[in-house]
């Protein structure tokens, strides 16, 4: 019983960021020519952001707009469009928004930045916390304070 | 030491700048990728001519292309003011977005009609290439066919004169387009 829960709850940890978009996904039928379009259809619908319900991706969302989306992708994909160009289609209309992996420009710079900025900036934090006290006795006690410890612990006890 | 003190302080007030400067921006709001470039061409009926137009139809001097559909609530709410900008003298023309052109001629018989002309767009595919993303939209396509602004939503006299009026001059402020009933 209970190893069965856990094996459970591992497979909905480990899982869970797979299943979920598929689980939510809106159900349509497109009939593809090949698995690989269909594999590259799933693949786009979920890098491309709904401009209208902002945090779902055209896979997911309901909104007549991603289902427009949605048509053209296919579309497109039928007729032999590599990924880049429809990637490009999107964008000319819709902007680098429209993609969850913006391209690299003024506007997003900070956003592609921002891990290693973070990352410098909290090591620096890091170095500059442990630089201040190279040998960790560092206090604010006084002096009599410090003789009052080492007394006490120099105390031999019973 | 000191300087330690007030870190928390510091960290509190950039934070709270931020969430501040946040409270006034709209995340729903797009930067319009078609701004500058010429309004996409098509080849669409008209709505009431049933004629087929292209975006030639279009361009002539600065107008305003509103999108727009009998099944969208808030196109209802600006339609009043769009008869006004009609009546004050701006062209306006209509991009009739995935709607049924028996309703959409209905409704334009009903509440009036602003609209030098009608695109019929039952597909959605010329507001694809605009990059419209709901109704109502209001673009500003200029003398030369560029779309120079876009404004999502309901357009009214505020909205207008704050972002419209450098392309419409003659359309002033509410009080002196009513003093200048004159011209069109």
């Amino acid at each position: 019983m209970k190893s069965a829960l856990k094996v459970l709850m591992s497979a909905a940890i480990c899982g869970h960021f797979w299943l979920v978009p598929v689980a939510l996904a809106v159900i349509e039928t497109y009939e593809f020519s090949s698995p690989d379009l269909e594999m590259r259809y799933h693949q786009l619908s979920q890098e491309l952001r709904c401009p209208k319900c902002q945090n779902q991706n055209i896979a997911d969302s309901n909104a007549p707009i991603a289902r427009d989306l949605r048509v053209v992708l296919y579309e497109q994909l039928e007729q032999g469009a590599t990924d880049d160009e429809i990637l490009a289609y999107m964008v000319a209309r819709y902007g680098e928004f429209v993609r969850y992996r913006p391209g690299v420009d003024r506007n997003t710079i900070l956003l592609w930045a921002a891990p290693g900025l973070l990352l410098i900036l909290g090591a620096a934090g890091l170095l500059l916390h442990f630089r201040q006290r190279p040998d960790g006795s560092a206090s604010d006690l006084t002096e009599a304070e410090q003789a009052q410890i080492a007394r006490l612990l120099g105390e031999p006890r019973d | 030491m000191q300087a330690k003190k007030f870190m928390p302080l510091v960290a509190f007030a950039v934070l709270a700048g931020l969430l501040f400067r946040g409270l006034s921006i709209d995340p729903t709001e797009l930067p319009a990728a078609r701004l500058g470039q010429p309004f996409p061409d098509f080849a669409q009926p008209e709505l009431k001519s049933d004629r087929q137009i292209t975006v030639a139809a279009l361009v002539d001097r600065p107008a305003l292309v509103n999108v727009w559909a009998t099944w969208c609530y808030s196109c209802r709410v600006e339609h009043p003011y769009l008869l006004t900008l009609a009546e004050q003298g701006v062209p306006i023309y209509g991009l009739n977005y995935k709607d049924e052109p028996v309703k959409a001629r209905e409704w334009l018989a009903q509440l009036g009609d602003p609209y030098q002309l009608n695109v019929v767009d039952v597909e959605g595919s010329v507001g694809m290439d605009l990059g419209v993303y709901g109704a109502p939209e209001t673009y500003v396509l200029d003398a030369s066919g560029h779309i120079a602004h876009r404004h999502v939503g309901v357009l009214d006299a505020a909205v207008f004169q704050r972002d419209f009026s450098r392309w419409f001059p003659a359309v002033a402020s509410p009080a002196a387009a009513a003093g200048s009933e004159d011209g069109r």
